[in-house]
């Protein structure tokens, strides 16, 4: 399948935009009941307790008028609302995933080692900006920027020093990669294969979802066509050679992050995890294969019901549609698997100790919600990267909710309540309403290239920043309960000599490899990309076998697909 | 304006050019304040992301803007800024403010101060504070030049 098809894929999305505006009718007729019992208790029992008349500001109580209820839905059965599995964290509990990286490979290796002995139970890797936009270390451009935000890697000698010691046939590994997704998976593939290791063994999870890039978190290096096509080589290369792999984490986190509300993090995740199903299926791919390897990623916020309800209604729409419009047989297909990271905007630079508490929380609802793997922030986190005190308080409270909370032993603990039921069914039409209008806009693509999913969340992003200035909404230590002198705390530091190291490295691996090698794999990798048909995996694994560097490889497909520039929306 | 009289330099509403200079997508907070910056009367030039800084510099003396506003979250800020304040004096420019941004130690502060790097916010700074700041600077720019 090429570029063309990819297109042809997403006209025929608005084709079937029907089936979302049927949902979202359906949904919302199911809301619209009569609310006469809080009526009359309101008129009854509220208004003279108050003195007065309630206040217009929506329901303080919901009651079986409310939710539509969960119908005697078990956990581990369609549509999973409740849980993918029967017996959630009392069978196994949640994946402990740390998000590190900073500085030089040796830095990370050493933190990624610290944090295993502490009881961590995957990795999870960051990388720097630099190596995220392809700029090689050694280029003006990344000057200052080396290890700042995350561990920097320009060539595979750099993902040798990373993993080094580290037992890639054991531990799973997600990898926050985004543009560069193909480069490094390649990169990670090869390591393991000179150990010996083969990539049917390998288990871990690629953060290569583009289309959030371009909604939201702004990482890339070519027009979205050709990302799109990278995934979809990954997608064809993972779902017949390593069975344990998941070839894309569909991620919400950056969306919300950026600013969007809990419904439109759902909806729009949601929507970028159908466009890889359409993708696949053009590819010619029976859904069954390769859905079960998709997973996602979403943020948790501060607010509790609105986060545990958002994560229960991902499960079932994402059940329903897969069944209803993909005809998905296989159950895999059906379950949603998500890591949950608790959010990074809602803590502060202010009081930052506040933030071990804010992270707390966010860790419990993800645990009442039902995540399968978490990554809990750091209190410094607002201020810089995390120490390794830090880190290990964060993973600590993890351990706490998990050994001390007794939050693992009944699945779903909070299902049946009306007031969760009746939120979870809201976020439900509120995501069918987002599929419906991004549907009749023509697809996730098109509601791209026209800037209205970046505006949606600019919007949202500004009416909270305006709350917060009004004290509408309150973040303590910021706009409440501020303190005039605050005690600092020990902040990481990434050393210039980060970048010095890195590009020594760099400088050896130049002389050392062979140039008419690198040269001619950069050649093939030229023609494989010109080509709409070529699978592209082979030949970047070729390429960062002849030590060929991140920015050179980036630049053959900037060369060949060009670059993007964002729509204005401002 | 009525016809036949100058334009005052306060006539003209401020213009601010918002830039985020490092290898960064992380827009969140540069999209709030051009929102912010507009309701307050300025004019908001946003060229997108990574501008380098030479394409900032010239940016700023095309549009002959005030105040350029520069945003860093990922800890270059001492490199970068840097570097935008060199490019201004090479190129003799004077009369634009600079006001910087972002996650910034208060430990660097001082010396981003020295080199003509004002402000220097972090987050939950009010918006108000963050405007009066532009208004003050954009008001000496204009003094140096008009």
């Amino acid at each position: 399948m090429g570029i063309s098809d990819l297109m042809a894929s997403d006209k025929k999305e608005s084709l079937s935009a029907s089936y979302w505006g049927k949902k979202a009718k359906l949904l919302s007729a199911r809301a619209s009941k009569s609310g006469k019992k809080y009526a009359e208790w309101e008129s009854k029992v509220l208004a003279p307790w108050i003195g007065r008349k309630p206040p217009n500001v929506g329901k303080i109580v919901y009651t079986d008028e409310d939710a539509s209820g969960i119908d005697g839905e078990m956990p581990g059965v369609y549509p999973f609302t409740r849980g993918i599995y029967p017996n959630m964290y009392a069978g196994r509990p949640w994946t402990m995933r740390m998000f590190s990286g900073f500085g030089t490979p040796e830095d990370t290796n050493a933190r990624l080692k610290y944090l295993l002995k502490h009881g961590e139970t995957g990795l999870s890797i960051a990388f720097d900006e630099p190596t995220l936009y392809g700029v090689d270390c050694d280029s003006e451009r990344a000057e200052g920027e080396i290890g700042k935000c995350g561990v920097n890697v320009t060539s595979l000698k750099d993902m040798e020093v990373l993993f080094d010691g580290i037992p890639l046939d054991r531990v799973s590994t997600s990898m926050t990669i985004n543009a560069p997704a193909i480069i490094l998976f390649s990169m990670y593939i090869v390591v393991a294969q000179k150990r010996g290791i083969k990539p049917e063994s390998l288990s871990g999870t690629l953060q290569a979802d583009i289309l959030k890039e371009y909604i939201a978190q702004k990482e890339w290096f070519y027009p979205p066509e050709a990302h799109l096509r990278m995934i979809k080589d990954m997608m064809l290369y993972s779902v017949g050679k390593m069975p344990k792999w998941n070839y894309i984490s569909v991620s919400g986190y950056h969306i919300r992050e950026a600013g969007s509300t809990a419904a439109q993090e759902l909806a729009f995740t949601l929507a970028d995890g159908f466009h890889y199903v359409d993708i696949g299926i053009a590819a010619g791919l029976d859904v069954d294969d390769f859905a079960p390897r998709i997973s996602f990623f979403f943020d948790s916020s501060m607010e509790m019901f609105e986060e545990i309800a958002k994560f229960r209604a991902a499960r079932r729409i994402w059940a329903t549609v897969m069944k209803e419009k993909y005809g998905a047989k296989n159950p895999k297909s059906l379950k949603l698997r998500f890591h949950a990271q608790t959010s990074g905007y809602t803590l502060t630079w202010q009081q930052p100790l506040n933030n071990i508490s804010r992270t707390a929380l966010e860790a419990l609802y993800t645990v009442l919600g039902g995540a399968q793997s978490i990554h809990t922030n750091s209190y410094d986190e607002a201020l810089a990267l995390p120490t390794e005190e830090a880190a290990k308080v964060a993973l600590r409270t993890q351990q706490i909710i998990a050994e001390e909370a007794s939050v693992k032993d009944v699945v779903d603990p909070l299902g049946g309540s009306y007031y969760l039921e009746s939120l979870t069914d809201r976020m439900e039409l509120e995501a069918y309403e987002y599929f419906d209008r991004i549907g009749k806009m023509g697809g996730v693509l098109e509601a791209i290239k026209r800037g209205y999913l970046q505006s949606e969340i600019a919007n949202a992003s500004y009416e909270r920043q305006m709350r917060l200035e009004h004290g509408e909404e309150v973040m303590v230590g910021v706009n409440k309960y501020r303190e005039e002198s605050e005690r600092q705390i020990n902040t990481l530091k990434v050393s210039m000599a980060a970048q010095r190291t890195q590009r020594r490295r760099l400088a050896g691996v130049r002389k050392s490899r062979s140039t008419s090698r690198v040269a001619e794999s950069l050649a093939r990798l030229r023609k494989a990309m010109v080509s709409d048909t070529a699978n592209l995996m082979p030949y970047v694994m070729d390429a960062v076998s002849s030590y060929a560097t991140i920015g050179e490889i980036v630049k053959v497909g900037r060369d060949v697909y060009g670059e993007w520039k964002e729509p204005k929306i401002i | 304006m009525a016809n036949g009289k100058n334009p005052k330099s306060s006539d003209r509403p401020i213009r601010v050019l918002l830039a985020k200079p490092a290898i960064d997508g992380h827009d969140r907070g540069v999209y709030v304040l051009a929102r912010a910056f507009r309701d307050a009367g300025m004019e908001v030039i946003y060229p997108g992301l990574l501008p380098t800084p030479e394409e900032i510099i010239r940016i700023a003396i095309d549009e002959d803007v005030d105040v350029i506003a520069i945003s860093l979250l990922n800890g270059s800020h001492v490199t970068i800024f840097k570097k935008v304040m060199e490019l201004l004096k090479k190129n003799r420019v004077q009369g634009i403010a600079v006001v910087g941004g972002g996650i910034i130690p208060d430990a660097d502060k001082p010396r981003l101060e020295k080199m003509g790097v004002s402000g220097n916010y972090g987050p939950g700074t009010p918006m108000s504070e963050i405007i009066a700041h532009i208004r003050k600077r954009a008001g000496e720019a204009r003094s140096k030049r008009w």
